[in-house]
């Protein structure tokens, strides 16, 4: 048997000196990033507090931001993990209004609280399935089969609704959106708000489902070679964003008391442009849970900003536009030091 | 100081990545109309020079002259203004362009400022390859549709376009077959007859005794060597100079007692395995303890033979059986629960994950043993990570270092690992040293042997004959998707090896 050859002299002892700065230049980047956020949501902060003092710190007015947020951010961190393996999901809006239209309908209401959260779920999962099937295993590219289930789903709740909002009469759902429901102040939404952004924490940075679904994003063909069952991780990946569709849905019922075949409008590109600012790679390899939970929270709250001053919604949007450039330009900077 | 200034003067450049000082002032001297080796272990900074030489990077210090004249090199544009070209590794064609529109990329002949006057790019580019010795390239064909070595000419072809003084090639003939090669050479001879300057950098001295003028030896960030004459300097002092010690070309010793041990059982057989188009059935056995190598040229089936093993790919017949028990076939799964594992040619492209860290590269295959219901115990991730890496001396004894900061030597190391982690029995290795520098080959070539002599069966792949004679028990060489020879690795030499691969042989 042979020995291999003893490493050469001088690099046993240059090691320490090469790995620490690359670590803590790791770490220092992502502080930079997360603090760079938290420092926009503080100015954004300190903006609404100066223009709006009395109105945009009140208990009530930061509730509501929180609520309003919730629904998208739910989404959010679903679509943080689809585009973390390097997919998109163009049709989360499109199944949040679906799930919110079919979980409404009389028939369903029939069956009270349970049958409303169960159909929400269901429908969103199903959606997801389907998404997934064609993805994973047609073959089909996300960015189609997602643009084709946004296209399917809306007509469906369409047709569900024939336009009309679908009120909600069930007592226990409407009394979730009730200031009476609070816990300590904190609105039952948010609540699941932040236990969906907990769980999804944990399973993106402690699992194994995180860990494969960062090897899919980040070389696909790498995690296949390495035994990764890369369509099976994916077709779950799109069952996991429908998953949340539908407990959005949910949560969107209870905050409007009804089901609309036009909830959810544009959600699937809020949640993009979260988790893009958040510091996921649209490229896929790298997610970040936190991030898009921050991006949630910097959009909304310019959203309710601008309402509190009365702006119109068209500056909002020129407003959020120059956010997202803003924020991939600054990321770009710290990335490009790597 | 000579009366003509050299054409490019590169001096005390400096270069720092977080983490990584790439270049520790550096200085390079290229004369009008000579070949000029870089020669260098693979993170020894060859890459980020000829990168700031192509102003890609821009040098943290130390000054550029070209033609005696103090430049800053800001971007590619610039450089390929003053006539730098460079010809990267991985080619930088667009697939879905044609040849002629990829030659003049950037800088088409137009009418009236934006209109592409075709024609006029098709006939330039038919001169220029023509000038290459590749008149067969049609220029209106997509550049998807050729061949590896045709693409190089393409690539070439773009670098002539402009009105280029210094080229530099990076591993140009990494992706050649012999022929191919002589083309290359008998190119690089006329640009320097014209008074180009060539950058040539390759792993393979014997190329660089070829064609070279002088050599300039990297290692550590630095030029440790600069201006040797590339024919007389004997190789002991190159590889010396790269190394910082001196290093034959190692082999490790085979077991005495003979292998393959006679009675063993077979772990991997393969039967009648075969795809069409690209190889022919094969057969094969493989017992535990000994290394198997595939001798024979780019295309000769190698690594489609190793991918279809591992189930990357599906067979059209055969079956591979692993302890006498058949695989399910173009089942990546299948074969790794079997016990196999692939190191396959493209480290970066199917191996690797750049973005994570040496723990998470390594583990990735065995994630269920560090888990429960899911949760990984990340301790017990990283001890496992780090007890395997430490077992291949993997640099540096780091496992939270990015993967990309690794050389070429040590990610295969953290590759390997992987699969030893996994407690892997069949190990398939295609190209096991690519990218992997002269110094560092000794050490993984006996990483390999011990791993075999542990009880693994290794089938390895290379193009390097002396490196599958070396290291091999027993060798098939194959030509055009066959196995034209059988043979023990004792029996063979290299001239009888490259006249197999190149003839084929009545004794198979």
């Amino acid at each position: 048997m042979t020995q291999p050859v003893s490493p050469p002299r001088g690099s046993t002892d240059k090691v320490p000196q090469a790995q620490l700065p690359a670590w803590h230049g790791l770490v220092a980047r992502a502080d930079i990033r997360t603090l760079s956020l938290l420092g926009v949501l503080a100015a954004l902060v300190v903006i609404g507090g100066i223009t709006k003092p009395d109105e945009f710190l009140d208990t009530r007015n930061l509730q509501l931001v929180l609520t309003q947020g919730s629904v998208i951010g739910v989404v959010t961190v679903g679509m943080t993990f689809v585009i973390t393996s390097g997919g998109i999901d163009l049709s989360v809006g499109a199944i949040v209004a679906l799930a919110s239209v079919w979980a409404t309908t009389l028939a369903t209401q029939e069956y009270g609280f349970g049958g409303i959260l169960f159909t929400s779920v269901l429908v969103g999962l199903g959606c997801g399935l389907v998404n997934g099937l064609l993805i994973a295993y047609g073959g089909m590219v996300p960015f189609i089969a997602t643009l084709a289930m946004l296209a399917s789903a809306r007509g469906l709740a369409l047709q569900i609704t024939d336009g009309k909002t679908q009120i909600v009469t069930s007592e226990s759902i409407l009394d979730l959106g009730e200031r009476d429901s609070y816990v300590l102040g904190v609105p039952p939404l948010v609540m699941v708000f932040a236990v969906v952004t907990i769980i999804g924490w944990l399973v993106l940075n402690r699992t194994t489902f995180g860990r494969r679904t960062v090897a899919v994003g980040g070389n696909a063909e790498a995690a296949r070679l390495a035994g990764i069952d890369v369509r099976r991780q994916r077709l779950y990946l799109y069952l996991l964003s429908g998953l949340c569709c539908g407990i959005a849905a949910f949560l969107l019922i209870i905050l409007s008391g009804s089901g609309q075949n036009t909830n959810g409008n544009l959600y699937e590109l809020d949640a993009i442009a979260a988790a893009i600012i958040g510091g996921t790679l649209l490229s896929g390899g790298r997610g970040t849970i936190v991030g898009s939970v921050l991006g949630v929270l910097i959009f909304t709250t310019i959203t309710n900003i601008f309402a509190l001053n009365n702006l119109q919604s068209d500056v909002q949007q020129i407003a959020k536009g120059a956010i997202i450039v803003a924020a991939v330009l600054v990321q770009r900077r710290t990335a490009s030091t790597t | 100081m000579a009366p003509v200034p050299p054409l490019l003067s590169m001096s005390g450049i400096t270069k720092s990545f977080p983490g990584v000082r790439a270049l520790d002032g550096v200085d390079l001297d290229v004369q009008a109309g000579e070949v000029h080796c870089l020669l260098g272990q693979n993170g020894a900074g060859k890459s980020t020079l000829i990168k700031v030489l192509a102003g890609a990077h821009q040098p943290d210090g130390g000054t550029i002259r070209w033609r005696g004249e103090p430049v800053v090199l800001r971007s590619p544009i610039a450089a390929m203004r003053l006539g730098i070209a460079t010809i990267y590794q991985e080619l930088d064609l667009v697939e879905h362009l044609s040849v002629a529109e990829n030659v003049h990329l950037g800088h088409e002949p137009t009418a009236a400022g934006f209109v592409v006057r075709r024609r006029l790019a098709r006939q330039s580019t038919s001169a220029l390859l023509k000038r290459l010795g590749h008149a067969e390239i049609d220029p209106a064909r997509l550049v998807g549709e050729l061949s590896a070595a045709q693409q190089q000419v393409v690539s070439m072809a773009r670098a002539l376009s402009h009105d280029v003084r210094l080229i530099v090639m990076d591993e140009p003939s990494a992706a050649l077959d012999p022929d191919e090669v002589d083309n290359l050479f008998r190119i690089v001879g006329d640009l320097t007859a014209d008074g180009v300057a060539v950058v040539y950098i390759s792993h393979r001295l014997e190329e660089i005794r070829r064609i070279g003028d002088r050599v300039t030896v990297l290692k550590d960030g630095r030029a440790v060597a600069g201006g040797l004459p590339a024919k007389t300097t004997p190789t002991r002092e190159v590889v010396a100079l790269m190394t910082g010690r001196n290093v034959g070309y190692v082999f490790p010793e085979r077991p005495a007692d003979g292998v393959p041990p006679t009675g063993a059982k077979p772990l991997l057989e393969v039967r009648g395995l075969a795809r069409e188009g690209e190889f022919e059935p094969i057969d094969l056995d493989l017992r535990p303890g000994e290394i198997v190598g595939l001798a024979g040229l780019v295309g000769s089936g190698r690594s489609e033979i190793l991918e279809t093993i591992y189930g990357a790919r599906k067979p059209t017949a055969g079956q591979v059986l692993v302890d006498g028990r058949p695989l399910r076939p173009g089942s990546v799964r299948a074969a790794v629960r079997a016990g196999l594992g692939l190191a396959p040619e493209e480290r970066k492209a199917q191996a690797l994950l750049m973005l994570e860290s040496v723990t998470r590269n390594v583990s990735v295959s065995t994630l269920s043993r560090f888990s429960r219901a899911g949760w990984i115990d990340r301790g017990a991730e990283q001890g496992a990570a780090r007890a395997a890496t430490r077992e291949l001396s993997l640099r540096p004894d780091n496992p939270s270092v990015p993967v990309r900061t690794l050389s070429g030597g040590n990610q295969q190391k953290a590759v390997l690992a992987r699969w030893l982690l996994r407690g892997c029995r069949v190990l398939l290795l295609d190209e096991p040293t690519r990218g992997v520098d002269v110094g560092a080959r000794a050490e993984l070539y006996a990483v390999v042997r011990r791993l075999a002599d542990e009880g693994l069966a290794v089938l390895m792949v290379s193009s390097e004959v002396p490196e599958v004679l070396g290291l091999a028990d027993r060798v098939l060489v194959l030509r055009e998707g066959r196995v034209v020879h059988t043979a023990p690795a004792r029996e063979l030499d290299e001239h009888r090896v490259l006249d197999l691969v190149m003839e084929g042989s009545p004794a198979s």
